[in-house]
C-alpha cells in the first residue's frame, strides 16, 4: 500500500502501485497462512473437546493418532527406512492416502480457482477407479509401460469426461454445477456398484459369487519404493500427485488458459468483457479438475487397491475429503498439498493405523469426519473475516483520505 | 385445490392442452400398468394402444405450447409402452413377485423421508437460502430419534429430540448462512461431515459395540378400517406408519403455507426479491431463519422415520444413504413446488421400491437401477424436459442497507 504521504511526495519510480486483484491476492496470501491455521487449530481443539465430555483424554487420544499417522517416524528413528519398524509403515500408508487426497483437493481447488464448487470429485475418483480396474485386468500380457500409463491415462479421461458433463451442462444450459456433480457421483456410485456387482461386466470372473472386481495385471501395477508390494507399500503414484502440484501451479499460474480460468473466477461478467470464452473455461476447468480426480482413481487402483468390490464404492468417502483439502489449502497448489498430509495422517491414524488400547478406533473413525466438517465449516466463516478485515481497512482509508 | 376442483367440475377445463398432456402422462403409466397385476394383459394391445394414445396427447400437449408437461407424456407414454411389452414376456409368476399389492405400500415407505427432507428443503430454498445440509440434518434426526425413543420410552419424545437436534444443525447453517453471510453449498456440505462424524461418535459412545437394544418405542401403524378394506392394494394400505400419513398431509399443508398465507407471500419474496421485502418492512433475516430451521426440523422427522419409524428402532452409521441428496433431487425435479416434489419423491421412492424387487429379473439391473432418480434429475436440471427454475435469489446472502 502506498500511504498518502508518499504520493504527496511524489510518484515511486521504483514500484508502481499495485492493482486491486493484486492486493487482494497479497492480502488473502497474508491472511492465507494464518488462518488456516488457526482454522485447524481450532477444529482440533473443538474435536478435543468433544473428547474429552464424553470421558476420554485428548491428550492420549490424539498422541495415539499422531503415533498411528505414523509422524513418530520423525520424532524417534528419523530416517529409518526399514519397514519392519511399525513407524515407518505407518508413515507410508499416510503417505499413501496423502496421494490421493493432494489429487481429490486438487481436483476441488481447481474448479473453484474458476469460481465453480466441484463436490463430484468422489464420482470422478470412482469412475476413474473402474476405468482403470478395467484396463489393468483386460490387456493382460502388455508390456509393463504402455499398460501402466494406457491405465493412468484412460482413467484420467474418464474423470475427465465425468466432471465434463457437469461443466459443458453449466456452459450450455447454466445448469449449476453443484446439482450435476452431486447427481453425477450418485450415478457413478451405482454405475460402479453395478459394473463390480455380481453379473456385473466388470466382476472377477474367477469368483462368481462376491461382488468383487477382477485383480490388476502384475504388467499394470505401480512399482513400489518404499515397503513391501505384499504389505501395501508406498508406490510411485506418490511423486506423480507431487508433481501434479506443480502442474497446478503451471497450469494456473503460467498458462493462457489458467489465466482465464482465473479471470473467470474472479468476476466472470468482467471476463467475458475482456474478451475470455466464459464458456468454454467453465468446461475446461470443470473437465481439468475431473482429470485430477479420475487420476486420484488410477493412481489408487494400480498402485494399491488392484481390487475393488460394490460396498468399497458405496463406503469410500476420500473424494469428499478432498473438499475439506482444498478448502484448508486455500485453493493454492503448496497449501493443498500440506493440507493432504495432515487430513492423510488424520484419516490413517484414526482407523488401521490407530492402537485401538490407546483409544477405540469408532470413535476415531468419526473424530475425523467431525474435524473435516469443522474445517469447513470455518473455512466457510473466514471468508467472511477477510471481507470484514478488508472493508475495516478500506473504512480506516477513507477516514485517513477525508481530511487530507 | 380449488383450482382443481373447478377444473373437474369443468369438462372444458379439462380438456386445456394442460390437462390433455397430464392425462398423457397417466395414460402412459396406465400402458405399463396394463400388463401387470392386477389386470395381467397378455397380449400386446393394450400397452401399445394406450402408449400411443399417451404419446399422442402428449405431442398435442406440446404443439398447443405445453413443453414441459408434453415432452413428460411423450417420455411416459414410450417407457409405459416399453416396459408394458417387456411385461408380456415374462412370466407371470415372476410379475407377481414384483408387482405384489404391496409395491404401493412399500413405494410409500420409501417416499416417507424423502418427501419430508424435500418439503423441508424446498421451505428453506423458498426462502432464500441454499441447503444440501439435507442429508446431515436427516441423519442427526435419525440418531437422536431413536436415543431419545429408547431414553424416554416413548417415541413420540423420540420424534421431539430428533426434530431438535435437525432444528439446531440447521441454525447453525442457518447462521453460517444468513449472519456471516458464508458460502451456503461450503457450509451445507460441512453440516453433512459434522452429523455424520457426531452421529457416529455418539452411536459408538453411547451403544458401544452392541447394538441399540431391542424394544425401542417406534412409531405406530395407523390402522384405517375402511381403507384395509378395500380390495387388492387395501390391505397393503390400510395399515401404514403414522409419519407416512404426516408426510403425505404435509404436502397439501406446505401448499397452503407457502401460497396461501401471508407468512408464505413473505418467504416467497424473501426468496426471489429480497430487497424488494425488506423494504415492505420484511425481516428478511428472521424470515429466513424461521424457513432454514424448519427446514431442518422436517428433514430430521424424516430422518426418524428411518430409525423408529420403519427401521424399527435401530441405527446404523451414516444410515441415510444419500437419501438426502435424493431429497434435493426430488425438490429440484418437482421444481420447488410441494405437489411437484412429493411427486418425484414417489417416482424415486417407487423406483427404490422396484429396484428391491427387480433381483427376481436380475440382481445387477437391480442395482443399476438405483441410479434412476440421479439420473432423471440430471436430465431435469439440464433442461431437456422443460426447465427447472429456482428461486431468485436462492443460494444468494442478504445485507441488510
Amino acid at each position: 500500500m502506498t500511504e498518502p504521504v508518499d504520493a504527496a511526495a511524489g510518484p515511486p519510480e521504483e514500484e508502481p502501485p499495485a492493482g486491486f486483484a493484486v492486493r487482494l491476492g497479497v492480502a488473502q496470501r497474508a491472511g492465507g497462512v494464518a488462518v488456516p491455521i488457526l482454522t485447524a487449530v481450532v477444529a482440533f481443539a473443538m474435536g478435543g473437546i468433544v473428547v474429552l465430555a464424553t470421558g476420554h483424554n485428548p491428550w492420549t487420544a490424539y498422541k495415539g493418532i499422531f503415533a498411528g499417522a505414523g509422524l513418530n517416524w520423525f520424532v524417534h528413528v528419523p530416517w529409518n527406512t526399514s519397514t519392519v519398524n511399525l513407524d515407518a509403515y505407518n508413515l507410508s500408508q499416510t503417505l499413501l492416502l496423502t496421494t490421493t487426497l493432494i489429487l481429490t483437493g486438487l481436483a476441488v481447488a481447481f474448479s473453484f480457482r474458476c469460481g465453480m464448487f466441484n463436490i463430484g470429485g468422489q464420482g470422478q475418483y470412482i469412475v476413474g477407479l473402474v476405468t482403470a480396474n478395467w484396463v489393468g485386468v483386460s490387456f493382460a500380457g502388455w508390456p509393463t509401460l504402455p499398460h501402466v500409463l494406457l491405465g493412468i491415462a484412460a482413467a484420467t479421461l474418464a474423470g475427465g469426461i465425468w466432471a465434463g458433463v457437469a461443466g459443458f451442462l453449466k456452459a450450455t444450459t447454466g445448469a449449476h454445477e453443484v446439482i450435476s456433480t452431486i447427481m453425477l457421483n450418485w450415478i457413478a456410485i451405482w454405475g460402479g456398484s453395478y459394473l463390480f456387482g455380481q453379473g456385473g461386466p466388470l466382476q472377477n470372473a474367477q469368483d462368481p459369487s462376491s461382488p468383487v472386481s477382477g485383480a490388476v495385471a502384475q504388467s499394470a501395477r505401480l512399482p513400489v519404493f518404499w515397503g513391501s508390494s505384499l504389505l501395501q507399500g508406498l508406490d510411485v503414484g506418490f511423486f506423480v500427485a507431487l508433481a501434479m502440484l506443480v502442474v497446478f501451479w503451471l497450469l494456473l499460474n503460467r498458462t493462457t488458459l489458467g489465466y482465464e480460468v482465473r479471470a473467470v473466477g474472479f468476476n466472470p461478467d468482467a471476463a467475458a468483457y475482456g474478451g475470455i470464452n466464459v464458456k468454454r473455461s467453465y468446461f475446461m476447468a470443470m473437465a481439468i479438475s475431473g482429470m485430477f480426480a479420475g487420476l486420484a482413481g488410477a493412481l489408487d487402483m494400480l498402485g494399491y487397491l488392484f481390487q475393488y468390490g460394490t460396498l468399497d464404492v458405496q463406503a469410500s468417502q476420500i473424494g469428499f475429503l478432498g473438499i475439506a483439502v482444498a478448502l484448508l489449502g486455500r485453493n493454492t497448489a503448496v497449501g493443498t498439498g500440506i493440507a493432504a498430509f495432515l487430513f492423510g495422517g488424520l484419516l490413517y491414524g484414526t482407523t488401521r493405523g490407530l492402537n485401538p488400547n490407546v483409544f477405540d478406533p469408532g470413535l476415531a473413525g468419526n473424530l475425523t469426519s467431525m474435524i473435516q466438517g469443522l474445517v469447513v465449516l470455518f473455512v466457510g466463516a473466514d471468508i467472511v473475516i477477510l471481507y470484514l478485515w478488508n472493508a475495516r481497512r478500506k473504512l480506516r482509508l477513507r477516514q485517513q483520505e477525508a481530511p487530507a | 385445490m380449488t383450482n382443481l376442483a373447478a377444473r373437474l367440475e369443468d369438462p372444458r377445463r379439462a380438456l386445456t392442452p394442460n390437462g390433455i398432456a397430464i392425462t398423457g402422462i397417466v395414460l402412459g403409466v396406465l400402458a405399463f400398468w396394463s400388463a401387470i397385476p392386477p389386470f395381467d394383459a397378455r397380449t400386446l394391445v393394450f400397452p401399445v394402444l394406450i402408449g400411443v394414445l399417451a404419446m399422442a396427447a402428449g405431442v398435442w400437449g406440446i404443439s398447443r405450447g405445453r413443453r414441459r408437461v408434453g415432452w413428460g407424456a411423450v417420455v411416459s407414454g414410450l417407457i409405459g409402452l416399453s416396459l408394458g411389452i417387456l411385461a408380456t414376456h415374462s412370466s407371470t409368476s415372476n410379475l407377481h413377485t414384483v408387482f405384489a399389492a404391496d409395491l404401493v405400500a412399500s413405494t410409500l415407505v420409501f417416499a416417507t423421508p424423502l418427501t419430508f427432507a424435500a418439503i423441508g428443503g424446498m421451505v428453506s430454498e423458498r426462502s432464500g437460502v441454499v441447503n444440501v445440509g439435507l442429508e446431515g440434518m436427516m441423519l442427526m434426526g435419525a440418531f437422536w430419534g431413536v436415543y431419545g425413543a429408547d431414553k424416554t420410552g416413548s417415541w413420540a419424545a423420540g420424534l421431539v429430540i430428533a426434530v431438535f437436534s435437525g432444528g439446531i444443525f440447521a441454525g447453525l447453517h442457518a447462521f453460517w448462512a444468513i449472519h456471516l453471510r458464508a458460502d451456503q453449498i461450503v457450509s451445507g456440505m460441512a453440516i453433512n461431515f459434522l452429523a455424520l462424524g457426531v452421529t457416529g461418535y455418539f452411536f459408538e459412545q453411547l451403544y458401544g459395540q452392541q447394538n441399540i437394544p431391542s424394544g425401542v418405542s417406534t412409531v405406530p401403524n395407523v390402522k384405517i378400517p375402511l381403507l384395509s378394506h378395500w380390495t387388492y392394494v387395501g390391505p397393503a394400505i390400510g395399515d401404514l406408519n403414522l409419519l407416512v400419513w404426516i408426510a403425505i398431509l404435509l404436502v397439501p399443508l406446505s401448499y397452503v403455507a407457502l401460497f396461501k398465507t401471508a407468512f408464505g407471500l413473505r418467504v416467497r419474496a424473501c426468496g426471489e426479491h429480497p430487497r424488494a421485502a425488506d423494504t415492505v418492512g420484511i425481516n428478511v433475516y428472521t424470515v429466513r431463519y424461521m424457513a432454514v430451521i424448519t427446514s431442518g426440523m422436517l428433514a430430521a422427522l424424516g430422518g426418524a422415520y428411518l430409525s423408529i419409524g420403519f427401521g424399527g428402532g435401530s441405527f446404523t452409521e451414516d444410515m441415510t444413504e444419500g437419501r438426502g441428496f435424493i431429497a434435493l433431487a426430488a425438490m429440484i425435479f418437482g421444481n420447488w413446488r410441494p405437489f411437484g416434489a412429493f411427486g418425484a419423491a414417489v417416482l424415486f421412492g417407487f423406483s427404490t421400491a422396484l429396484a428391491f424387487r427387480l433381483p427376481a429379473y436380475s440382481s445387477s439391473a437391480a442395482i443399476l437401477f438405483q441410479a434412476l432418480p440421479y439420473v432423471l434429475t440430471l436430465v431435469a436440471v439440464a433442461g431437456l424436459i422443460g426447465r427447472t427454475i429456482p428461486p431468485a435469489a436462492d443460494g444468494r446472502p442478504y445485507r441488510k442497507q
